[in-house]
C-alpha cells in the first residue's frame, strides 16, 4: 500500500537563522489518524504547512522531500496536492473569509474549476455532512466556536480530499463543542493529520502519535505509549484513562 | 471621530466637513467631483489590481478594518480632549500611495453606505478629497526625504499635510457651493490644530511598527522620481486652486484672527502664482490676492524645501 | 450600535429585502439627486418626499420610529451647521442643507437595511463599479466587527494601565502607550491577513475570486425600479408646477 504523505529528512530553517525542522521522517497510510503532539514551537505547524506546500514549494530555507499520493510537493504540482490534502487552521476567523457560509464553503469547489451550480451543490452537501444545513445564508461572524469550525471542516470536505489537516482544531472549543467535533472526526473516512495538545481528544481520534521537539521526531508510535512516555497527559501513566 | 472631550461642536464640524454628507454641496460640485474622480478612481483601482492581483484584496480590506478599529484608541491631545487616528498617511507609508487610496476609497464608501457618514451623491468630492489628494499629499514628503535624516519631519508632515490638504478641498468645496466663509472659519480653525495632531499620531506609530518590525513600513524607492515630480507639481497646482477658492471670499474671519497665517502673507506676497488669475467671477472679487497668499506661501514652501532638500540628499548619497 | 442594528434588520423578510439589488440602487440615486437639486419649493418637496421614504419604510417592514431615530446621526452635525450659516446671514442654506442631509441618510438607510451589504455591493458590481475596491469593501465588512473588538480590549486594557496619572508627563507616556497598541493592532491585522492569505492558497486560490452567487432581476424588480424612480421625479415636478 503507497503511503498517502512520504516525508524524508525534511529541514527547515526561518529567514533569521533559526532551525524550526531538523531531519524529520513522516509517513501516513491510508485511513489512518495520527496526532502531532509537542511543546509550542517544537515544529509540527511548521511542519504541517511542508504538506500541502505553503512552505517549501518554493525551494527557499529547506532540504528533504515531501511527496503526497506520490506527487513531490513543487511548483507544478500545487493545485493537485491542495485537492488531495485538506488543512483546517487554528482560527476559524481567518479561514471563513467570505462573507456568508455557503459562499466560503463554495470557495475550494470554485477554485478547482467548478461551475458555480456544482460548486453549490458540493457545499451545500458538505454542510449537510458536518450537520450545518441550515447555515447557508448566515454570516461567519455570528456563528459560534464550534460551528465555524464545523462550517470550516465543510469547506475542506468539499474539494472532495484525501487527507485532513487539523491545526489545533479544539483551541477554542467547550466541552460539548470538542465532543461533537470528535464525533464528526471519527465518523469521516479520510486519513487525519491531528496538531494538537489536547491529549484525550487525540486519542479519541488517532491510533498513533509522533512525538516532536526541537524540530525533530523524538518518538512514533501507538498514541497510548508515546503519550505515557512523554507524560503528555494530566492522568498519570497506568490509570484508567480510557485507553 | 478625531476629536472628543469637551467641545462637541467643534468635534462635529471636524467630522463632518471632511466626510461631506448629501445636501451640502452645489449640484455643479458635486456632480463635477464625481466626474473627475470615476476615472481617478477607476485607474488606481486597476493599477492596484494588476500589481497585487485579488491576493491582496484581504490584506487591503483587512488593514481598512484595522483603521476603522484605530478610532477607538484614544491619543491624549489637549487639556479635556482626545484624538484618533485618521489613517491616510499612515496607510500610504506601510502599504505604498496607490494600496491606501484603494483602502481609503473602501472605508469611505462603507463609512457612507453603513454608517451614513457622508453621502452618496457627493462620494466622488469625498474620496478625492481624502483618498486620492489627502493620500498622495501625504506620502509626498515621505517619499522625497524618507531615505534622509529628515525621515521623521517627512512622516510627521506627511500625516499633518493628509489631513489639512483634504480638509482645505473640503472646505473649497463648500465654499464653492456658497458656504458662507464664516461658517467654513470655524472649522478652518479646527484643522489647524489636528492636522498637526494627526502628524504626530502618525509618527508615533510609524516608530512603534519600526520596533516590531521594521519591514512594515514602506522604503521609497530611488527611482521613478520623475513621476512623482510631476505628481507633486499637479498637486500643488490643485491645492493652489483650492486654497485660491477658499480665501477667495472677502471676509475669512476665523482664519484671519490667526495673526499666524496673516504674518506669514505679509512676509510671502511675492510667492502668489494661481491658475484662477485670468478668470473673473463673482467669488473672485477684489481682495482675493491677500487672502490666497497666506495659504498659497505655506504650502509651496513646505512642498519646495522638501523637493530640494531629497534632491540634494539623494545627490548626495549618488555621490558616495 | 449602528451597524449592527441595521445589519440585522437587513436580514429580515418584505418585498423591499427580496428585490433586487440594482433596483434599489437605481431608485436611491434618482431619489437623492431629485432631493439635491431641489431648490423651490424646497420645505414642501421634502415633506412629500420625506412621506414617500415612510412610506416605504412601512413596506420594508421596518420599525419606523426605529428609523427615523437612526437617520438622526446627520442631524446634530446638520444642526450645527445650520446654525452657523443662520449667524453668517444664509438661514436659508442652513434649513436646506439640514433637511436634504437627513433625508438623504435615512434613504440610504432604507436601501442599507433592506439589503445584506456583501449583495448590495454585488450589485454595484453590477451596475459598473470597479471590482477591486468592491472587494476590499467586502473584506474590509467581514473584519469590520472582529477587529474593532480586538481594538476594543486592547482600548479598555491601556485605559486601566496609565487612567489614574495626570499632567504633561503623563499625558506623553499615555500618547507613546496609544502608539504601541495601535502598532500591536496593526501588526495583529497585518497577520490575520497572512492567515487569511494561507487559508485561501490552501483551498486552491489562483489569484481570482471567482463567485458562486448571482443576481437575478425579474419582473418585480423593474416594477420597483421605474416606480421608485418615476415617484420622486413626479412628485416634485407636480409640487414646482402647482406651488
Amino acid at each position: 500500500m503507497q503511503p498517502l504523505i512520504e516525508v524524508r529528512n525534511l529541514r527547515y530553517r526561518y529567514e533569521d537563522g533559526t532551525v524550526a525542522l531538523n531531519g524529520v521522517d513522516f509517513h501516513l497510510d491510508p485511513g489512518e489518524s495520527v496526532a502531532l503532539l509537542g511543546a509550542n514551537g517544537s515544529g509540527k505547524t511548521t511542519f504541517v504547512m511542508h504538506l500541502n506546500g505553503l512552505l517549501g514549494a518554493d525551494g527557499g530555507g529547506g532540504q528533504g522531500s515531501v511527496e503526497v499520493c506520490g506527487m513531490p510537493v513543487d511548483k507544478k504540482n500545487l493545485a493537485a496536492i491542495r485537492r488531495k490534502i485538506g488543512m483546517v487552521f487554528q482560527d476559524s476567523e481567518s479561514q471563513l473569509f467570505m462573507p456568508t457560509v455557503l459562499e466560503d464553503v463554495a470557495f475550494g469547489p470554485l477554485n478547482l474549476g467548478l461551475d458555480a451550480a456544482t460548486a453549490t451543490e458540493r457545499a451545500r452537501a458538505a454542510l449537510d455532512r458536518v450537520g450545518m444545513a441550515g447555515a447557508t445564508a448566515r454570516a461567519p461572524y455570528h456563528l459560534s466556536a464550534g460551528e465555524k469550525k464545523r462550517v470550516a471542516i465543510a469547506g475542506i470536505l468539499a474539494m472532495e480530499p484525501e487527507i485532513l489537516v487539523l491545526d489545533e482544531p479544539t483551541t477554542f472549543l467547550d466541552p460539548p463543542g470538542r465532543r461533537s467535533l470528535a464525533d464528526l472526526l471519527q465518523n469521516l473516512p479520510q486519513a487525519k493529520i491531528l496538531v494538537t495538545h489536547d491529549t484525550s481528544f487525540a486519542r479519541s481520534i488517532c491510533t498513533r502519535a509522533v512525538f516532536f521537539r526541537n524540530g525533530t521526531v523524538q518518538a512514533s508510535g501507538s498514541i497510548g505509549d508515546v503519550v505515557d512516555q512523554f507524560g503528555w497527559d494530566l492522568t498519570p501513566a497506568g490509570n484508567a484513562s480510557g485507553r | 471621530m478625531p476629536l472628543s472631550g469637551t467641545n462637541p461642536q467643534l468635534v462635529l464640524l471636524w467630522e463632518r466637513t471632511v466626510h461631506i454628507p448629501d445636501g451640502y454641496l452645489s449640484t455643479a460640485v458635486w456632480a463635477g467631483m464625481d466626474v473627475l474622480a470615476a476615472p481617478a478612481v477607476i485607474m488606481i483601482a486597476r493599477q492596484a489590481q494588476r500589481r497585487f492581483d485579488d491576493a491582496r484584496v484581504p490584506l487591503l480590506g483587512v488593514m481598512g478594518a484595522f483603521v476603522f478599529a484605530a478610532q477607538m484608541i484614544n491619543f491624549p491631545a489637549g487639556v479635556g480632549t482626545s484624538a484618533h487616528l485618521l489613517g491616510g498617511a499612515l496607510l500610504a507609508f506601510t502599504l505604498g500611495a496607490p494600496a491606501a487610496t484603494v483602502v481609503m476609497s473602501a472605508i469611505i464608501v462603507i463609512q457612507a453606505l453603513v454608517f451614513q457618514d457622508g453621502g452618496v451623491l457627493v462620494l466622488g468630492a469625498n474620496v478625492l478629497n481624502m483618498a486620492v489628494v489627502g493620500v498622495w499629499a501625504g506620502y509626498l514628503p515621505f517619499r522625497f526625504l524618507g531615505a534622509t535624516r529628515w525621515r521623521n519631519l517627512a512622516i510627521f508632515a506627511g500625516g499633518a499635510l493628509s489631513v489639512l490638504i483634504s480638509a482645505i478641498c473640503a472646505l473649497a468645496e463648500l465654499r464653492l457651493s456658497g458656504v458662507p466663509a464664516k461658517a467654513l472659519g470655524v472649522s478652518a480653525v479646527v484643522f489647524l490644530i489636528s492636522a498637526p495632531v494627526e502628524g504626530a499620531i502618525t509618527l508615533a506609530v510609524i516608530k512603534a511598527l519600526e520596533a516590531i518590525r521594521p519591514g512594515f513600513v514602506h522604503q521609497p524607492e530611488p527611482g521613478r522620481r520623475f513621476h512623482a515630480s510631476l505628481l507633486a507639481v499637479g498637486l500643488t497646482a490643485v491645492f493652489l486652486a483650492a486654497v485660491g477658492v477658499l480665501f477667495s471670499s472677502p471676509a475669512p474671519d476665523g482664519i484671519e484672527k490667526l495673526g499666524l497665517v496673516s504674518g506669514i502673507a505679509a512676509r510671502v506676497k511675492a510667492l502668489v502664482v494661481t491658475p484662477f488669475s485670468g478668470y473673473e467671477t463673482s467669488f473672485l472679487a477684489s481682495g482675493w490676492m491677500r487672502k490666497t497668499s497666506a495659504g498659497l506661501a505655506g504650502l509651496a514652501l513646505i512642498y519646495g524645501v522638501c523637493l530640494a532638500i531629497g534632491r540634494v540628499a539623494a545627490a548626495r548619497k549618488r555621490r558616495v | 450600535m449602528h451597524h449592527v442594528v441595521l445589519e440585522r434588520w437587513s436580514r429580515r423578510s418584505s418585498p423591499m429585502h427580496r428585490s433586487d439589488p440594482r433596483a434599489k440602487i437605481v431608485d436611491l440615486l434618482v431619489f437623492l439627486v431629485v432631493l439635491a437639486t431641489a431648490h423651490r419649493g424646497l420645505p414642501l418637496i421634502a415633506a412629500a418626499l420625506g412621506a414617500l421614504l415612510c412610506c416605504a419604510i412601512v413596506w420594508s417592514r421596518l420599525p419606523l420610529g426605529g428609523a427615523l431615530a437612526r437617520a438622526a446621526v446627520v442631524l446634530p452635525f446638520s444642526l450645527a451647521f445650520a446654525a452657523v450659516c443662520w449667524l453668517a446671514g444664509d438661514p436659508a442654506r442652513g434649513v436646506h442643507l439640514a433637511v436634504k442631509s437627513y433625508l438623504s441618510a435615512l434613504a440610504v438607510l432604507l436601501v442599507v437595511s433592506t439589503t445584506p451589504l456583501p449583495i448590495l455591493l454585488r450589485g454595484l458590481e453590477a451596475l459598473g463599479a470597479p471590482r477591486f475596491l468592491l472587494m476590499v469593501a467586502q473584506f474590509l465588512y467581514r473584519y469590520l466587527f472582529v477587529i474593532s473588538e480586538e481594538a476594543q480590549h486592547m482600548a479598555k486594557a491601556a485605559q486601566s494601565r496609565g487612567a489614574t496619572a495626570a499632567g504633561m508627563l503623563a499625558r506623553a507616556a499615555r500618547f507613546q502607550a496609544a502608539a504601541g497598541a495601535l502598532a500591536v493592532l496593526f501588526a495583529r491585522s497585518y497577520g490575520r491577513a497572512a492567515e487569511i492569505h494561507r487559508a485561501m492558497l490552501a483551498r486552491g486560490f489562483q489569484g481570482h475570486f471567482e463567485t458562486v452567487a448571482t443576481l437575478r432581476f425579474r419582473k418585480a424588480d423593474l416594477a420597483l425600479a421605474i416606480a421608485g424612480s418615476l415617484g420622486p421625479v413626479a412628485l416634485r415636478f407636480a409640487l414646482e408646477r402647482c406651488c
